[in-house]
């Protein structure tokens, strides 16, 4: 974007500056959908214009190449080639550079020829470049590897059971212990699609880290950012105190806590319900939509089928039963006063 | 056969940016001509939605096939719900149509914006114009918009330098209001782009008067904001056509043109497979298929049966011969082999050979009774409004058809009053006119949304504030959901068997449009439109961007999750066909 035409030695004409670049390339050529793409473009804590454009203190610069948003859309080998900036990074001349991927990774070995999926052209063999191969040939050059979404996280939605493409996640890949060359383990920003403003919070900690102005990322046993992940969907969910109160809905459209119509925010870590999804608005159970786990290792086998009670129907309540209704008596009494 | 002439080209656009997903293009360019000969289109993604749905629970549909695409999600939730709501027997409470109409119309609302302004809008901006044809730059600086009272920018170079990426005021200004539409999206359907609160029967979204208000103060201000939006586009893209004498040929393909109908009237809709032509008519979007400008049918069973999916240049198996789920529809209709309810999705990887099998799209065909013909959806907007205008079934206060044209009134708003607008049916089916035909949308479902925003008030103000209907899942069914995505025309077809999925087949739009060479040997949309693209960028072959290819694919805002991969540069020039390249499979 923008800021890559300063970069020194891209465009002759351009001032020289001699302060360093740090390069993103962002990976979508994985069995995705481009939510985690979009998703960042809503983001607006920070907002995808005040990073690329250095409106926060402190930040590096950074040329982002990116297909959703990209300038650049010349033809392979010719002028403002997009994938050119992969041939670069594979040739080792950028440097840093963070890669981002978004989708999952398919088995390539699992069948006797083709591609599951592909990103760009050889221009050798004039077949598909799989993404497999170009995590095989960015991973170790790359200054930190970013799994956007739970699918390059964990597998996600195209990992699910029956499927023919062997789906992983990018740890399943790499190996979970991988640890980039400048020691910086892979970090999963999960979520299905990620909640816009936890994926820039997580970009924005990188380049700080990168730049040398922030500790290393603090991550948890999934590689999820410790301070998004660290809570459960019920522990901020404004339904809770219905929960307590032993109130539940049975019908969609309620307000009330929606455990019995499917929800698993008791078992999930997502920030969700506290954060909202956009500007505070919207969310999930905390708007009548039940948690589906997306943000979840085993997602979505292990949560289907989605519309129904996670316990097989039974709500483990016994001190709740009666503390609730104790305390809706005593609501009552006050509120007859 | 032009193509082994000498002077001929091959080149290669991989992946395509400011699009969604991975698409490549791959041309052979008449460099003495300056036309495009030929062009396939390739998509490089498999991911196998209909092999890993099989035996689910169908109540988990919608929330799975969400996931096929991360910018018209919520188009597929919409849709699955449909087709679950036809199987399942139950039709939920109008106030729940009304919620997700005004989900599905702040969806409109977000995508067309965005991908106008910050995909699309790159390609006519002041620095890609100045890299590719300075010459247009200069008379662009030299001539005044003619709407310039209304959208406030004085010349047409100053519209171009508003969109050029992120110095541009207007380009961060539509960046902005993609947040706030989705932000209205958000308050009906819960989160963006995968919806949490759509079910079957209904939707789990609270109705209260805050909804409605928070959803309706958002509103205006984009109704305030299509005021200057469409005559500044008007301005622009009339430009082009006056600085480029010939332009309409870029991106031209046959009117053909795919619309299936979106935004149910709930007075209508009972979600019955038996009234579907009558309650499709009913939708606040005809659907109906336009062939060389005459609609050919708005009946939404016609539509089903014709619907035929062909392979020939695809990385799978036939089904030939195998099972067939369904072989009459519910009115006694016979049901063909190669129609969705009927299709096996038997996935073949193999090499890439433009010769024979290139791409993971198949090629999805509308049987007319004689021809299969490669209808397009025109990115979505353009079919819409010319069936709507067609169709002449449309008539509310804020939009009406008129038989020929599509009249927009857009209420007074804060600073602004009342506008109409109105869309007329085109000369052409080309680049400019899809693109065109984008904005006028926008303010299409700004203005409809306004109507379902006044329904849904008068719901909850009549204290009929229940969202959903209770259902059961029956053991054996078949079923279909239409609605128009973003990009078109989708349809989710859905068979059950013992309460679980047997067969489950989405058709986006995407799939028609950037669908391949079929049994038949006819190109995609994509490929027939960029293979009739004459070149206007006046760089020479080294410094060749391709502009005037990518606005031909662009206007079609391809979407290859849904659906799908172009190759010049210097290039490569050929002295035969069968060079050891991507194109003949030899290497």
């Amino acid at each position: 974007m923008t800021r890559a035409e300063q970069e020194p030695g891209d465009r002759p004409q351009a001032p020289v500056d001699p302060e360093p670049v740090v390069h993103v390339l962002w990976l979508n050529g994985g069995l995705g959908c481009d939510g985690e793409s979009v998703a960042l473009t809503a983001a607006t804590q920070p907002s995808i214009e005040e990073i690329v454009l250095g409106g926060l203190p402190g930040l590096p610069r950074i040329a982002m190449h990116w297909p959703f948003l990209d300038f650049e859309c010349g033809p392979d080998s010719g002028a403002d080639s997009f994938i050119e900036w992969w041939h670069k990074a594979d040739r080792g001349e950028l440097d840093p550079f963070v890669l981002v991927v978004e989708g999952s990774v398919p088995d390539e070995t699992n069948k006797t020829e083709g591609y599951w999926c592909g990103f760009g052209t050889d221009p050798g063999t004039g077949q598909p470049v799989t993404t497999s191969e170009w995590l095989d040939r960015l991973a170790p050059k790359a200054t930190a590897v970013l799994a956007v979404g739970t699918c390059a996280g964990y597998g996600g939605i195209h990992a699910m059971a029956g499927n023919p493409t062997g789906a992983m996640g990018v740890p399943d890949y790499l190996g979970w212990d991988w640890k980039s060359k400048d020691g910086i383990p892979i970090v999963v920003v999960p979520g299905c699609p990620v909640q816009p403003d936890n994926l820039s919070e997580t970009i924005l900690h990188l380049l700080y880290q990168v730049a040398g102005r922030a500790p290393a990322i603090d991550l948890d046993e999934a590689l999820r950012p410790r301070w998004l992940f660290e809570t459960t969907v019920h522990e901020g969910c404004d339904r809770a105190g219905y929960y307590e109160q032993d109130e539940f809905a049975e019908r969609h459209g309620s307000p009330k806590c929606l455990v019995k119509l499917g929800c698993w925010g008791q078992v999930v870590k997502c920030n969700v319900p506290k954060r909202g999804w956009i500007n505070g608005i919207g969310g999930c159970p905390n708007v009548g939509g039940i948690c589906i786990a997306c943000t979840m290792p085993g997602f979505p086998d292990k949560f289907m089928p989605f519309m129904e009670h996670p316990a097989g129907g039974n709500t483990p309540a016994p001190v709740r039963a009666v503390s609730g209704t104790a305390i809706r008596v005593l609501r009552e009494i006050r509120v007859a006063r | 056969m032009s193509s082994d002439k000498p002077g001929l080209v091959e080149m290669t656009w991989d992946p395509i940016t400011r699009i969604v997903g991975s698409l490549g293009i791959h041309t052979k360019i008449d460099w003495a001509q300056k036309r495009v000969v030929e062009c396939y289109s390739t998509s490089s993604i498999f991911r196998g939605y209909s092999v890993f749905m099989k035996g689910k629970d169908p109540r988990d549909a919608h929330f799975i096939t969400s996931r096929i695409c991360g910018i018209c999600g919520d188009n597929h939730a919409t849709c699955s719900v449909y087709a679950q709501n036809m199987a399942y027997g139950v039709r939920p409470p109008h106030l729940a149509e009304w919620i997700i109409n005004l989900g599905e119309a702040a969806e409109f609302m977000f995508d067309h914006n965005i991908f106008q302004e910050n995909l699309v809008g790159v390609d006519y901006c002041e620095k890609m114009v100045r890299e590719t044809n300075p010459g247009v730059l200069d008379l662009a600086n030299r001539t005044e918009a003619p709407h310039a009272g209304e959208h406030g920018y004085r010349t047409i170079g100053d519209i171009m330098r508003s969109l050029n990426p992120l110095e541009g005021e207007f380009y961060r200004e539509a960046l902005q209001v993609s947040r706030h539409a989705r932000e209205m999206f958000c308050l009906m359907e819960g989160r963006h782009v995968h919806p949490s609160t759509l079910y079957p029967g209904g939707v789990g979204t609270v109705a209260t008067m805050q909804l409605f208000t928070d959803y309706l103060t958002r509103l205006m201000r984009y109704v305030e904001f299509m005021k200057k939006v469409v005559p500044m586009h008007d301005d622009l893209f009339d430009f082009v056509y006056t600085a480029l004498p010939g332009y309409e040929e870029v991106g031209r393909r046959r009117v053909l043109l795919a619309c299936w109908g979106g935004l149910n009237d709930p007075e209508h809709c009972d979600f019955t497979y038996r009234n579907m032509a009558t309650w499709g008519r009913k939708m606040f979007i005809t659907p109906g298929i336009v062939v060389d400008g005459k609609l050919v049918t708005t009946d939404l069973v016609d539509i089903n049966l014709g619907m035929r999916i062909l392979l020939g240049s695809s990385f799978y198996d036939d089904w030939e011969g195998m099972d067939r789920f369904v072989t009459h529809d519910e009115l006694g209709n016979p049901v063909d082999a190669r129609h969705p309810w009927n299709q096996h999705t038997i996935p073949k990887p193999g090499k890439r050979d433009f010769g024979d099998k290139y791409s993971w799209t198949m090629s999805p065909r509308w049987f007319d009774g004689t021809d299969h013909l490669p209808l397009d959806t025109g990115g979505g907007p353009l079919a819409r409004l010319w069936t709507t205008a067609l169709a002449g079934l449309v008539q509310t206060d804020y939009v009406k058809s008129t038989g020929h044209s599509v009249q927009i009134t857009l209420p007074r708003t804060m600073t602004k009053p009342e506008t109409t607008f109105e869309w007329r049916i085109p000369r052409w089916s080309n680049a400019i006119e899809r693109n065109r035909a984008r904005t006028y949308f926008q303010a299409y479902t700004a203005a409809m949304a306004l109507h379902f925003s006044e329904r849904a008030l008068a719901e909850v103000r009549g204290g009929r504030t229940d969202t959903w209907s209770e259902f059961t899942v029956p053991d054996d069914a078949f079923s279909v959901g239409f609605t128009e995505a973003v990009r078109g025309g989708l349809s989710h077809h859905m068979v059950i068997k013992d309460g679980r999925i047997a067969n489950y087949q989405p058709y986006p739009p995407t799939p028609w449009n950037a669908s391949v060479r079929d049994s038949f040997g006819t190109p995609g949309p994509f490929e027939d439109a960029v293979q009739n693209t004459p070149i206007f960028e006046e760089n020479s072959q080294e410094n060749f961007k391709g502009i005037d290819i990518m606005r031909a694919i662009r206007s079609f805002d391809p979407c290859m999750p849904c659906g799908v991969h172009m190759t010049v540069g210097a290039g490569k020039t050929l002295t035969r066909i069968h060079t050891p390249h991507a194109f003949s499979g030899e290497s």
